[in-house]
């Protein structure tokens, strides 16, 4: 079992998202251990892209304040470095295809596994086009991500069977951010991905509230949180750590409180 | 690697999952009705008895005798009805998306022309139309917002990046992956995810057929160099399809080199670009080392993008096209040099090609022809290019 699937292994998993390097790198360096010590099963970093298709106004203006501050992959590989030597959490890079592509696609996943990084989520990167990274994760060691969406209907076995990892369940239409109701039909998804698979699965894109989080992880295996918290960043820029840990502690536990 | 929608190493469908269905769901129904006898006859009698074509090709005697070498003529794109190529791609994918059953279109525009041609389009045919625009856009094209909004469009200004053509197609797409199963996307021009690179290329082809019918008619000869100029590519890929094969004709693209290719305010991917992903497709950007996409730069607002299609990519690739940095002034230059020589005000992003194609056609001998597309009208330019003279006029 890879790490990432490891980290459904105990429960239902709670999946924070952070985009590296907003509000600094020294902050995301910090959330991380304190995430993990607040109940984060698995953690998702955000490597920030200049053009950021598949996010809501939320992420985007995280994206754009830390390319304003110059963060750059080789930056976030090094926070990674000093992470390494205090979690072993699980984690996984959420980016675009080009920043990798452009990086150079085997450099870029063997830098992954340097880093002992666990996963891959690139959004912009369907099924079809996986052959991009699949075989350099396959060389390294790191599961690349494969997502579901509303939309996907009988893709969802295709998907689902050759799944690693875990499987992302974008559970609305549109793109990410906080949404007062998720109205598709994320236990259908499930259930088509359980029919041809044991992958774990965790929803993503508009969970904010603990009840939410609960409510996804009675359907699935995990949630992921990510707008919200970045939300919480932009609202506490430098002093975000205190208040990010005690939302995670309580989304943590409505996740975990699911059996 | 997946080998569907490739030119070469270019081109692939690099789009979120949300939208895949939608994607292949376009994909066959093309492969359905492109070879459909009916739709291609309404299609082309749209073409005929909507938009004005065939467009003519006009011999530019007074520009061909200033310039003392090969024999200029102009594809006349810019007297179809919306003023420009636009409509040729839009009528084709607009009733190819009222056959899919869709009853509502978006679309990103730069200059305003595509918004416009899909804006007219969906009135004609009865479809909810939205238009996705950079605000600087918007601001430097405000008669084609007003445009759009008379045609019974909604126009949302998009603020996000550097408020230009490639925030405006990002906007498009998250706004598709909301709404996707009423709405086709309209793509404007030959980039994006397989299939439109194709769609859009095949519907504007019809720019190259007309020319070769009508200088084989003219002349008893093909042209000896064919320009045009390039943002996405549309109006290019359209002129140069039909004589890819034809080994004789050079094919030059233009590309937006704003204040300079050496300096940072240029759209011209090719000169500058590297290898990359984005918007869909694997083809040449401007871009930083850590694949951030750069912030372009042009007078032009339809040239003003990142990237270029993926079979441009492929033609340049090979060899068998060859790309041209024009900057502002001289595109300038050449939107007064022709307004003035033919009485033909050309858009902005056409007079790009007429700058290079002044160079050109003086180098060659008068024997010889070359066909300059005229892509699009200037009238939406003027109040710009007056700015860009510093005289204050009132738009």
């Amino acid at each position: 079992m890879t790490k990432t699937k490891a980290a459904f292994a105990e429960g239902k998993a709670f999946i924070p998202f952070l985009t590296a390097g907003d509000p600094s790198l020294a902050v995301t360096e910090e959330l991380i251990v304190e995430l993990a010590s607040a109940g984060a099963d698995l953690i998702e970093i955000g490597i920030p892209f200049s053009d950021p298709v598949a996010e809501g106004p939320v992420i985007q203006r995280a994206d754009e304040r830390a390319l304003a501050a110059g963060i750059t992959a080789d930056g976030i590989f090094e926070m990674v470095r000093r992470v390494r030597e205090k979690t072993g959490v699980p984690l996984a890079f959420m980016t675009y295809i080009n920043p990798i592509y452009r990086y150079g696609s085997e450099r870029f996943v063997k830098r992954c596994a340097e880093m002992s990084l666990d996963a891959l989520i690139v959004p912009d990167l369907p099924f079809e086009e996986k052959g991009e990274l699949q075989p350099y994760c396959a060389k390294y060691g790191v599961d690349l991500i494969s997502l579901i969406a509303p939309t996907s209907k009988a893709r969802i076995r295709t998907i689902a069977r050759e799944a690693e990892g875990f499987l992302y369940c974008v559970s609305s239409l549109g793109v990410t951010g906080v949404r007062t109701a998720i109205t598709a039909d994320v236990g259908e998804m499930v259930s088509l991905a359980r029919e041809v698979s044991n992958i774990p699965c965790a929803i993503g894109f508009g969970i904010a509230t603990p009840q939410q989080a609960e409510d996804m992880a009675r359907k699935a295996d995990g949630a992921i949180v990510g707008s919200a918290i970045m939300k919480i960043i932009a609202k506490y820029g430098t002093d975000c750590v205190p208040h990010v840990t005690a939302y995670a502690r309580e989304m943590a536990q409505a996740v975990h409180g699911v059996r | 690697m997946n080998k569907k929608g490739r030119f070469g190493t270019h081109g692939g469908q690099y789009l979120p999952e949300t939208l895949m269905n939608a994607i292949i769901e376009l994909e066959e129904a093309y492969e359905q009705y492109k070879n459909d006898m009916a739709f291609k006859g309404e299609l082309k009698g749209l073409l005929a008895n909507y938009a004005g074509r065939p467009s003519l090709l006009y011999y530019a005697e007074r520009m061909t005798r200033d310039l003392g070498g090969a024999k200029v003529y102009l594809k006349r794109e810019d007297l179809n009805h919306t003023g420009s190529h636009k409509i040729n791609n839009v009528l084709g994918q607009v009733l190819l998306a009222k056959k899919m059953g869709k009853t509502r279109v978006i679309a990103e525009t730069g200059a305003g022309q595509h918004g416009v041609a899909t804006a007219t389009v969906a009135a004609l045919m009865g479809m909810e139309c939205e238009v996705f625009m950079g605000k600087e856009d918007t601001e430097r094209q405000a008669l084609n917002v007003y445009r759009m909004e008379l045609l019974g469009a909604k126009v949302h200004p998009v603020d996000s990046g550097t408020g230009t053509l490639k925030d405006a197609v990002n906007e498009t797409l998250r706004e598709w992956t909301s709404r996707v199963s009423d709405t086709h996307y309209v793509l404007g021009s030959v980039m994006g995810p397989h299939p439109f690179p194709t769609i859009v290329r095949d519907f504007q082809s019809v720019i190259g057929k007309e020319v070769k019918e009508e200088l084989l008619a003219k002349e008893g000869s093909l042209p000896d160099a064919l320009i045009a100029c390039v943002g996405g590519g549309s109006n290019a890929m359209g002129l140069f399809y039909d004589f890819i094969g034809d080994e004789g004709v050079r094919l030059i693209g233009c590309e937006a080199a704003g204040r300079g290719v050496d300096t940072d305010q240029n759209a011209a991917t090719i000169a500058n670009g590297t290898p990359g992903i984005f918007h869909g497709m694997e083809s040449y950007f401007c871009q930083d080392e850590y694949g951030q996409i750069a912030p372009v730069y042009s007078i032009s607002a339809g040239l003003d993008y990142p990237g270029i299609g993926p079979e441009h990519a492929w033609l340049h690739d090979t060899g068998r096209a060859e790309y041209v940095p024009v900057t502002d002034d001289e595109a300038v230059e050449a939107f007064e040099y022709l307004s003035r020589m033919e009485g033909i005000i050309p858009a902005i992003e056409s007079a790009h090609a007429v700058a290079c194609a002044k160079k050109v056609a003086a180098g060659m001998g008068k024997d010889q022809s070359i066909v300059v597309n005229l892509s699009g009208r200037g009238d939406k330019d003027v109040a710009a290019i007056a700015r860009y003279r510093g005289v204050n006029i009132h738009d």
